[in-house]
């Protein structure tokens, strides 16, 4: 069986089917359907959503709510995102597991609210100050929205930090037609509570560096502290440089050193194909269908898909660079995610940019010009 | 035979000393709040204090309940979303004159909302922590790092601010008023959003600059006329409590798959597209969504893609519908197979690209719009040739059954069926009707 639906609905039966039960967002096109949806569904599953007076009060809201136990979500665009700067950074310190979608937009500014981008790239990962990894997931089909949303839950409480899921404004309004048994249900883990009595003093204890710790839940059997401020493992402000200097670390340990546990890429590779198509979200769309056109046409070609923009997936991109002279890039921006991967390649191989700026999708004969 | 030990907390007060400098208003007032909550015997487990950002910032640390620490001016924010999450927990923020400003927002939308979370404003008339500059609170005439001339600005009337917007109980006055842990108490269980703005003097900055004295503080609200006490109590439900009760609407259709069921079959060998182009009011959307309900319905995959000015109701409506018989990966592309010309509205939006579109296309239009410049191929339907009159909301479904019927691109017994279900079934029906026969006129 079919239907016909869209990528917000995918990212909200996601949510929920995750166990979301808190959402705080404020209204932007072309995010505002998630709001909207949210706030029907929650109160069916017993959760709480709320529209926020803005977007500073709505993660504001989100983060203080999980502190709480509830498991929460925003949505915004662009424009939201950079009203959620600041506190990007407090869920990264405080170590907050936090779902943050965004539907972007064209930029910059106000840019085109009903037109496609994928500008925010290099936005969510460097969004905030000091430079902290974040997570960021990109599905590029309805079917993937539902289930990387899912995934994002999965990750925020695994790692306990902000998890991004970038999507477009194509993605989330176009109306399409999904194979009901395309959806895949993934697991979600549940919340790692410190249990009644158990150093619920030291909320954020990490032994190792990388260890990520439980959390302690306002309510619980012990007062629980959290801070944004650097601290120490009872969250007590601190500033000696061997304590914030292993906390620091530890923000980025915890991430870095388990990779293999967030990486997700999709690779269709040709063994004759001289030329690879890298892209994500929407345009890894258009890219499956270039690929469809140019096998058809005889001509080899591999692509890959990266569902897990942050960090970056650089096993399987190197993998793709040692194999292909040429890596063709395909985004709506002016080349942000090129960047990462020509930072990976070696000398000698060429990696080429295929972009669009104006509001329309890159198209597969975009894709296929570059390949001839 | 059972025995119930009561323990009562002596204080609520961890080991740490404070760490303001001496004379500071923070202290005594932490120093109410303690005994406030030894009054209450509140359960440590379940209080959470809120602190903002500066000097009055740092208090949470000084207690043994639980704490939130969070970013200048946003502490309501956390406050309301703690409280959402568990109305059960008492909440209490501890926001300077400094955070009062920056947030000001959050303070008025939290009044207006009554979420239950006590405010005590440490209001010491400047940023404390970073050096004494002006603030929202700061009188007329001081002197503070930012003003050295004296300061030109109004002060803020919080009390005023959320009183007249909501707030369940609001109280001013000084740190030196005897009843201010009776005050704290009544704010705490009032179970509303209440607030206190509490007067204190910043020994190490507005003192020094303003030779400014607890005498002084009370002149100074006299010369503004800002009443002390309580100033507003108001019965209204508490919000965390409000909002569940009336968050869910009437019709709550889970978002879960709406399976459609194949009853037709159709095939493709290439993509197809069809744009409608017309007008707001038009219902343009509405009948390419029930195109593709029914290309699905023939075991088809549709993807529709709209385009509409933010103004929803003025101008033109543009729905692309996009038909193949596999999974759709590219629903971008801006050349349809045929065009649909309905308004002028919707012409002005394709004219360019219709010139473009070469002899495979097809371009169906109104007898008003026959001289459309286009490589493609132009059909002219008539609908006032028809022995029935229909309203131009019903042209767009109409001239779809006229694409359906011509092209045969799926059964048009799937359109008459699809239309004939949901709202405006009966006259989107007729349309489709209207439709087939001028398809062969
Ligand atoms: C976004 C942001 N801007 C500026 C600051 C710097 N800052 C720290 S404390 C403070 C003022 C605090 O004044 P107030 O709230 O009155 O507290 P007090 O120190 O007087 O107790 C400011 C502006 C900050 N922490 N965050
Ligand atoms: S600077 Fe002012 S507000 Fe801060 S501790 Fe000293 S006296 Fe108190
Ligand atoms: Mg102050």
């Amino acid at each position: 069986m079919r239907e016909l639906t869209d990528g917000s609905t995918a990212i909200v039966r996601g949510a929920v089917d995750a166990g979301c039960d808190f959402f705080a967002g404020y209204p932007i096109t072309p995010a505002s359907q998630i709001l909207t949806a949210m706030s029907r569904e929650m109160p069916r599953v017993g959760g709480v959503a709320i529209q926020g007076e803005d977007e500073i009060s709505s993660i504001g809201m989100c983060i203080g709510a999980t502190m709480a136990g509830a498991r929460a979500m925003t949505a915004t665009s662009g424009p939201g995102i950079s009203l959620y700067s600041e506190n990007i950074g407090m869920a990264i310190i405080g170590e907050v597991p936090l779902v943050i979608i965004d539907v972007q937009r064209l930029g910059p500014s106000t840019g085109g609210a009903t037109t496609a981008a994928q500008g925010d790239v290099q936005f969510v990962r460097w969004g905030t100050g000091g430079g902290y990894p974040i997570i960021a997931l990109a599905p590029s089909s309805v079917p993937e929205c539902y289930t990387l949303t899912m995934k994002a839950f999965d990750l925020a409480e695994r790692f306990r930090c902000p998890v991004f899921v970038l999507t477009d404004k194509e993605l989330n309004l176009t109306a399409t037609t999904v194979d009901i048994n395309a959806y895949e249900r993934i697991p979600v883990r549940p919340r790692a509570r410190i249990a009644p009595g158990e150093s619920a003093g030291t909320p954020y204890a990490y032994h190792p560096p990388d260890a990520v710790g439980p959390i302690a839940t306002y309510g619980d059997e012990a007062p629980v502290r959290f801070t944004g401020s650097t601290h120490d493992e009872r969250a007590f402000i601190t500033k000696d440089p061997q304590t914030v200097g292993a906390l620091n670390e530890h923000l980025v340990a915890k991430i870095e050193n388990h990779q293999d546990e967030i990486d997700m890429v999709v690779a269709d590779i040709d063994p004759g194909a001289s030329t690879a198509l890298l892209s994500y979200g929407i345009t890894a769309g258009s890219m499956r269908e270039a690929v469809r056109i140019a096998r058809a046409g005889g001509r080899p070609v591999s692509a890959l898909t990266i569902q897990s923009l942050w960090p970056v997936p650089e096993r399987a991109i190197l993998a793709l660079l040692q194999n292909h002279g040429r890596v063709v890039v395909g985004e709506l921006n002016h080349g942000q995610y090129r960047r990462e991967v020509e930072r990976l390649a070696a000398k000698g191989t060429e990696v080429v940019g295929v972009h669009r700026n104006d509001g329309t999708l890159i198209t597969p004969q975009d894709f296929l010009e570059v390949l001839s | 035979m059972s025995v119930t030990t009561i323990t009562t907390l002596g204080t609520y007060r961890n080991d740490s000393p404070y760490p303001f400098c001496p004379g500071c208003g923070h202290k005594s007032i932490l120093d109410h709040l303690n005994e406030a909550l030894v009054e209450l015997q509140v359960d440590p487990m379940k209080t959470v204090i809120v602190t903002d950002i500066g000097c009055a910032g740092l208090s949470d640390q000084y207690f043994a309940t639980s704490a939130f620490h969070g970013l200048h001016g946003r502490s309501i924010t956390y406050a309301t979303g703690i409280k959402l999450a568990q109305p059960d927990l008492t909440v209490i923020v501890v926001m300077g004159d400094g955070g009062t400003g920056i947030g000001g927002t959050h303070l008025l939308n939290a009044a207006r909302r009554n979420i239950g979370v006590t405010v005590l404003v440490f209001n010491n008339f400047n940023y404390g922590m970073t050096g004494g500059q002006h603030s929202a609170t700061t009188p007329e005439g001081a002197v503070t790092t930012t003003t050295p001339g004296g300061n030109p600005e109004r002060p803020l009337d919080i009390c005023g601010s959320v009183g007249v917007n909501g707030a369940g109980f609001v109280w001013r006055g000084t740190s030196f008023d005897g009843d201010l842990t009776q005050r704290i108490c009544e704010a705490i269980t009032s179970n509303s959003f209440a607030l206190l703005d509490i007067w204190e003097l910043c020994t190490a900055y507005f003192v020094k600059s303003n030779q400014f004295t607890r005498r002084a503080l009370e002149s100074t609200l006299e010369t503004l006329g800002f009443q002390t006490g309580v100033l507003y109590r108001d019965g209204r439900q508490e919000y965390s409590r409000a909002l569940r009760e009336t968050a869910r609407g009437p019709d709550s259709v889970p978002v879960g798959p709406t399976p459609i069921e194949q009853k037709w079959s159709a095939s493709l060998e290439r993509p197809f597209m069809i744009e409608l182009a017309g007008s707001a009011g038009g219902r343009v959307r509405s009948a390419a969504r029930i195109g593709a309900l029914a290309a699905i319905q023939s075991g088809l995959y549709a993807a529709q893609r709209d385009d509409y000015p933010v103004t929803v109701k003025t101008g033109h409506s543009l729905a692309k519908l996009l038909l193949a018989d596999r999974p759709i990966d590219y629903a971008g592309s801006d050349r349809p197979d045929v065009l649909v010309v309905l308004t002028a509205d919707g012409l002005a939006k394709v004219r360019s690209r219709a010139v473009g579109l070469s002899g495979d296309s097809i371009i169906l239009t109104v007898p008003e719009f026959a001289d459309i410049e286009s490589g493609a191929e132009v059909q002219v339907v008539d609908p006032s040739s028809l022995s029935d009159r229909f309203p131009k909301a019903d042209l767009g479904l109409l001239a779809l059954a006229v694409v359906v019927r011509r092209t045969g691109v799926f059964p048009i017994d799937a359109l008459r069926a699809a239309a004939a279900e949901g709202p405006f079934g009966e006259s989107n029906a007729a349309a489709v009707e209207a439709g087939i026969q001028l398809a062969s006129l």
